[in-house]
């Protein structure tokens, strides 16, 4: 299965999924040192993101979320990708930081989501025409 | 500029707006007027590089550009509790903003400063109290910018054309009406802090109206934004009748129907109030904060005369946050010579609730501000009592959480 969407940071990523059922706010809400889920409001409290394709409805809260992306991604525990199902300015301004000064990574894609599933392996391509997709590569059911 | 030809930094600066500009859909850039920076605040390596690189390469703001408040107090370094490995990094972040040629203002309130905006003035402002107070109170637009963006606008000259910076989303689309409070109701700054939590909670980040104020001063408007911007993610309000936008409730809504319609009675602000402070009256207090946002220089002359005509024990210090050239004023007019007797502490360039001043956090600290109120037990860990500056100052002299506000 092949998603077609918006890029928001170009990139290329293959990883397992990680689908949070909320939206979740990188700045009170991702230990940067570990890249576990801290906000204790968050039903994903707990979860590592570390390497993942993140994918969630979208961003949330503090514009501060732009330094602690691009210091995950800085420090190797952010995701390998993020799938919003709505664009997100705060999240792809820390992405494109971190490209920009250290070479990582991190494409941002914006498509419809509810097809996606934690565990199953995504292809992600975002182009710098502005053009991406999320491939289904392989669903690993626990 | 994208290309290259004015130098890296723009083009840098230049590649990071254009890639912000598509992902929040605007369809073109237009001219600032002036610029105002959250970066000086240290967030982790990755806001040293950015700033250092950007300096490094030649960057220079283009349009006048202020800075908001940094970790550290530079002019009362003394009052710093920071282990000095952590001051060297907030320091050079600090120092590599006014490299970029930014005004070294660090200060949360620069609109109490001479870079003040005009009614219409299209400007990028990070900080949230700051943007709320632009847009809100004098008309000027901004979106609600942040960490990076904030200085790629300064270093361009441009932002996205989107958002608050049209005519179209400055619209009210939530009304908030104030029903059941006397005829003779008096505007205090409390009232003004509850309506503002009460709004930000459930407006998130639709602009809200609000009628049924009947006056506030400049001061306590800068307490409702800041108060709304922290329960929630407003970026503009209207006060019908009191801000630039909304001289009627038809002005205020563009001529539209609201979307919603809230009222807020006199018990929803008694219950908002209550839930700021998390410890019952007669609590000893090991401080009173006061100045977030950072206090003004009518806020000052009010506390200075509270301070001259009150007894006690006076032992509770009194940090009062406030701006450098807000500073400058009172010690020019010798207005800060006599301070009743009180200790107070004044702090500039930081804030509070932010980096580690208060000497003691062992126990319940008093304040007249929503937003300190409402960040600084997740920041600090302290226990909080809310208070009108009144309350304050009676508090700090008793030695415990006294109320002689009505």
């Amino acid at each position: 299965m092949t998603i077609r969407g918006q890029a928001l940071m170009a990139g290329r990523a293959e990883a397992p999924a990680l689908v949070l059922a909320e939206p979740l706010s990188f700045w009170g809400g991702i230990d940067v040192e570990s890249g576990v889920v801290i906000d204790r409001s968050h039903p994903d409290l707990g979860t590592r993101i570390t390497g993942a394709v993140l994918v969630m409805p979208g961003g949330r809260g503090s514009s501060s979320s732009s330094s602690v992306l691009a210091e995950s991604l800085r420090l190797g525990t952010g995701p390998a990708a993020i799938v919003l199902a709505i664009p997100d300015p705060i999240l792809t301004v820390g992405a494109i930081v971190a490209w920009t000064l250290y070479g990582v990574s991190c494409p941002i894609v914006v498509c419809p989501i509810d097809d996606l599933v934690t565990g199953a392996t995504l292809a992600v391509e975002s182009d710098a025409s502005g053009t991406a997709t999320v491939s289904v590569r392989r669903i690993d059911l626990e | 500029m994208l290309n290259g030809d004015a130098g890296p930094a723009p083009a840098f600066a230049m590649q990071m707006l254009a890639a912000f500009a598509r992902a929040v859909g605007a369809p073109a850039l237009l001219d600032i007027t002036g610029a105002h920076i959250d970066g000086c605040l240290y967030h982790g390596q990755v806001s040293l590089d950015f700033a250092e690189r950007l300096a490094g390469s030649g960057g220079r703001v283009r349009v006048p550009t202020t800075l908001n408040v940094g970790a550290l107090d530079l002019i009362h370094p003394e009052l710093m509790r920071m282990p000095p490995a952590a001051q060297t990094p907030a320091r050079r972040l600090m120092r590599a903003h006014e490299e970029l040629g930014c005004e070294p203002s660090f200060t949360c309130a620069p609109y109490q400063t001479r870079f003040r905006p005009k009614f219409g003035d299209q400007i990028a402002w990070g900080e949230s109290n700051a943007i709320v107070f632009a847009n809100s109170v004098i008309g000027a637009r901004t979106n609600r910018y942040g960490d990076f963006i904030d200085l790629c606008c300064a270093i361009t000259g441009r932002a996205p054309a989107w958002g608050l910076h049209l005519d179209g989303p400055r619209r009210g689309s939530i009304l908030f009406r104030l029903t059941g409070f006397p005829s003779s109701l008096v505007v205090t700054d409390a009232l003004c802090v509850a309506l503002g939590l009460i709004v930000g909670r459930a407006a998130g980040e639709r602009v809200p109206v609000i009628e049924g104020l009947p006056a506030a001063t400049e001061d306590q408007l800068k307490a409702l934004g800041a108060a709304s911007a922290s329960s929630g993610a407003v970026g503009l309000f209207h006060a019908v009748g009191i801000t630039p936008e909304a001289p009627t409730l038809a002005a205020a809504f563009g001529g539209r129907a609201p979307d919603s319609r809230i009222e807020i009675r006199p018990a929803d602000v008694a219950r908002a109030l209550a839930h700021l402070s998390t410890v019952p009256d007669d609590t000893p207090l090991t401080a009173v904060c006061l100045g977030t946002p950072h206090f003004s220089h009518d806020e000052w002359r009010r506390f200075l005369q509270l301070l001259r005509g009150t007894a006690g024990d006076r032992g509770v210090p009194i940090y009062v946050n406030t701006g450098r050239a807000t500073l400058q004023e009172l010690q020019a007019e010798g207005a800060l010579d006599d301070v009743g007797g009180f200790d107070v502490r004044v702090v500039t360039d930081t804030c509070t609730y932010l980096t580690p001043i208060l000497e003691r956090l062992d126990g319940a600290v008093m304040t007249n501000s929503g937003k300190w109120a409402h960040y600084a037990p997740g920041n600090l860990g302290v226990q909080v009592a809310f208070g009108e500056l009144e309350d304050c100052v009676a508090s700090a002299a008793a030695g415990r959480v006294a109320r002689i506000s009505a």
